[in-house]
């Protein structure tokens, strides 16, 4: 493990504020505090931070409608989430995205996307004006195993491929497209199998080992940056929550969630670092004390905030 | 100023935009050293080479998609796809993606990209290879419609499109490929969203997009004839849509007949005649009329494709059932 005390940290931290994050959101919408849909990332924290900490602040990236861990992953600001979240003026889109389409350029975070696959072929045109304009980014594109059967996600794989862009696909496998389990919804067991037909390495790894996933993205981000083109990494994880808040999950069984749950990103991180004395558990409960701060500081900036003006609807449909 | 097709019009704008701007590219199926469907993209590939005039997979997902996310990325992309009716298999990445990314992400985001395609009928293409789709398109904020009937304004339309920082669709007709016109060597620019009247008069408005200009101006003559006076409206943008123009001619006419090749019903014709009732009902003599395609897809054979397709004989009998 070459990584430094600084990143490893990092990356505990990001999970973690992931996890609260996510942890507050449900309250909040359970409560009837949030418009619209949220679907959770809670269970999947790993994937996101071990995918995004192999990226540089002006890498690229396109997400998913299960977005808020890629996005915190990425640097998104907390308060400018849970505020667009919210509905409210201050947020990052002024309340007119919500939690399917947070953004944010500055970042390389070409935006959440509601559509299932929506985001592979907008990947392949960022990474193709990475490799035009010769700026070293790559873009990094998210993407479930929902997405994974829709011919968008196989024409940005094939485009990429063949033009060799600088791009990474980063699948997390969580077992479900909403309802439907993936044994009934493909024949074959690993994604990852899929890129051959690309001509590009498939990677799986295990998506809740955060480094693991670290070591497999960073690897094809190098060469990508070394102009050999794109991956396809494929991460098995599980999400802990319905489909989207309210879901009953009559579709999986108990013991299933169970069995997953006992495989917590987490805690298996925190061990890890604990044993190689990283981090003392001290230093552990101070970590998790000031994000549980950052986002009670969060939702209050959210509640406080404003709803955006009405006479700001016409706004921002043409630039 | 030389005599230029519709087609040289559009290539020189390509070939100037590019020339000025590296951050313009083409995308699209067969836009290389094969020069594009209809031959748009002639001598490009040539000139500014393979990085610049990408020849793509037949995919117009990853074509439209990806010229979104190049556009947000910085670059101005100019996709083509080589009939309008192969927009249905990429519409998400146009309406859902592109469209929308400025407005979702609270005004971040900017999608300067241009997507050209051909429409129309009268090739013997058939139902798949010769709608006229402009009105799904107008039908989404988010995106312009650019719509030029000549020479002159493809080439301005073009360049001003190119320019724009949002998502322009371009919609060329297949049968003006071939027309000539006066069309001004050097860079120029027309302002999208302002009508153009395309001959003066004063017992009638005719407001005629693309082909239909044609035919529009060809109906004149006759009427004029006859000792009708029409005056001629070619919006060239249907969105935004200079409903200013309409209305001040319709004002002085004080009868209007809109003519597009789109299928009639909920055409543009539909939104246009709509916006001359609301703001100009009161100056009208006659009932509005519209000469659209019949609510049926594109045949194949000959006579009844050319018996779908509304000609000035259409326009004509239109006028006098209302003067």
């Amino acid at each position: 493990m070459a990584l430094s005390k600084k990143t490893l940290i990092h990356m505990f931290e990001t999970m973690n504020r992931i996890r609260l994050f996510e942890q507050q959101l449900q309250e909040f919408f359970a409560a009837g505090e949030i418009p619209g849909f949220v679907h959770l990332y809670l269970g999947e924290e790993a994937v996101a931070t071990g995918a995004c900490s192999a990226l540089t602040e002006t890498d690229m990236m396109t997400s998913t409608h299960r977005g808020h861990g890629h996005l915190l992953a990425k640097g998104g600001d907390l308060k400018l989430m849970m505020a667009e979240i919210f509905g409210r003026q201050t947020g990052y889109c002024k309340g007119k995205g919500g939690s399917m389409h947070i953004a944010d350029l500055d970042l390389g975070i070409l935006g959440a996307n509601g559509i299932v696959g929506g985001g592979g072929p907008l990947a392949v045109g960022a990474a193709f004006a990475a490799k035009y304009k010769k700026s070293d980014q790559v873009a990094l594109c998210f993407f479930g195993d929902g997405a994974s059967n829709q011919g968008t996600t196989q024409e940005a794989l094939n485009m990429a491929s063949a033009w060799k862009l600088p791009l990474v696909f980063v699948n997390e496998n969580n077992g479900y497209g909403i309802s439907c389990p993936q044994c009934k919804s493909m024949a074959v067991v690993d994604i990852a199998d899929r890129a051959a037909a690309y001509d590009m390495p498939g990677v799986v790894v295990d998506g809740n080992d955060v480094l693991a996933v670290h070591e497999a993205v960073s690897e094809a981000v190098k060469r990508a940056r070394n102009g050999e083109g794109p991956s396809l990494i494929e991460c098995k994880t599980y999400r802990w929550r319905g489909h989207f808040e309210g879901d009953a999950c009559v579709y999986r069984c108990a013991e299933e969630l169970e069995e997953w749950m006992a495989k917590d990103p987490i805690p298996r991180f925190e061990a890890k670092l604990l044993e190689s004395k990283t981090l003392s558990k001290k230093d552990v409960a101070a970590i998790k004390e000031r994000i549980a701060k950052d986002v009670d500081e969060a939702v209050a900036f959210a509640k406080e905030s404003p709803m955006p003006q009405t006479s700001a609807l016409m706004d921002d449909v043409y630039a | 100023m030389s005599e230029k097709t519709y087609l040289q019009a559009l290539n020189d704008a390509l070939r100037q935009e590019m020339e000025r701007d590296e951050n313009v590219f083409i995308l699209g199926e067969d836009v290389g050293q094969f020069g594009g469907c209809f031959g748009v993209t002639q001598g490009l590939f040539e000139t500014f080479g393979e990085e610049r005039v990408k020849d793509t997979p037949i995919t117009e997902s990853a074509i439209v998609g990806a010229a979104g996310g190049a556009a947000v990325a910085g670059l101005r992309p100019v996709a083509e796809l080589m009939f309008v009716d192969f927009i249905g298999v990429a519409m998400d990445q146009l309406f859902n993606q592109a469209a929308k990314m400025r407005f979702m992400f609270g005004g971040k985001a900017t999608v300067p990209m241009t997507l050209r395609m051909p429409q129309g009928a009268g090739i013997g293409a058939a139902a798949q290879h010769s709608q006229s789709l402009e009105s799904w398109f107008m039908h989404i904020p988010g995106l312009k419609v650019v719509i030029p009937s000549t020479p002159y304004d493809a080439k301005g339309l073009l360049i001003s499109a190119i320019r724009d920082d949002n998502p322009v669709i371009f919609l060329e007709h297949k049968l003006l490929y071939g027309i000539s016109g006066e069309v001004p060597d050097e860079s120029y620019t027309i302002d999208i969203g302002k009508a153009d009247i395309k001959r003066e008069g004063t017992d009638v408005t005719i407001v005629a997009t693309s082909l239909m200009v044609h035919s529009a101006l060809d109906a004149a003559d006759k009427l004029q004839a006859e000792g009708i006076s029409a005056e001629v409206v070619d919006p060239r943008c249907l969105q935004p849509l200079d409903s200013e123009t309409i209305v001040n001619s319709v004002k002085k006419t004080h009868a209007l007949v809109i003519a597009h090749e789109a299928v009639q019903f909920a055409g543009p014709g539909a939104e246009i005649a709509a916006m001359v009732a609301e703001e100009a009902l009161d100056y009208l003599d006659a009932p509005i009329k519209r000469v659209g395609a019949p609510f049926c897809p594109v045949p194949f054979s000959p006579p009844l494709e050319q018996f779908y397709i509304p000609d000035s004989g259409n326009i004509v009998e239109a006028v006098k059932r209302i003067r």
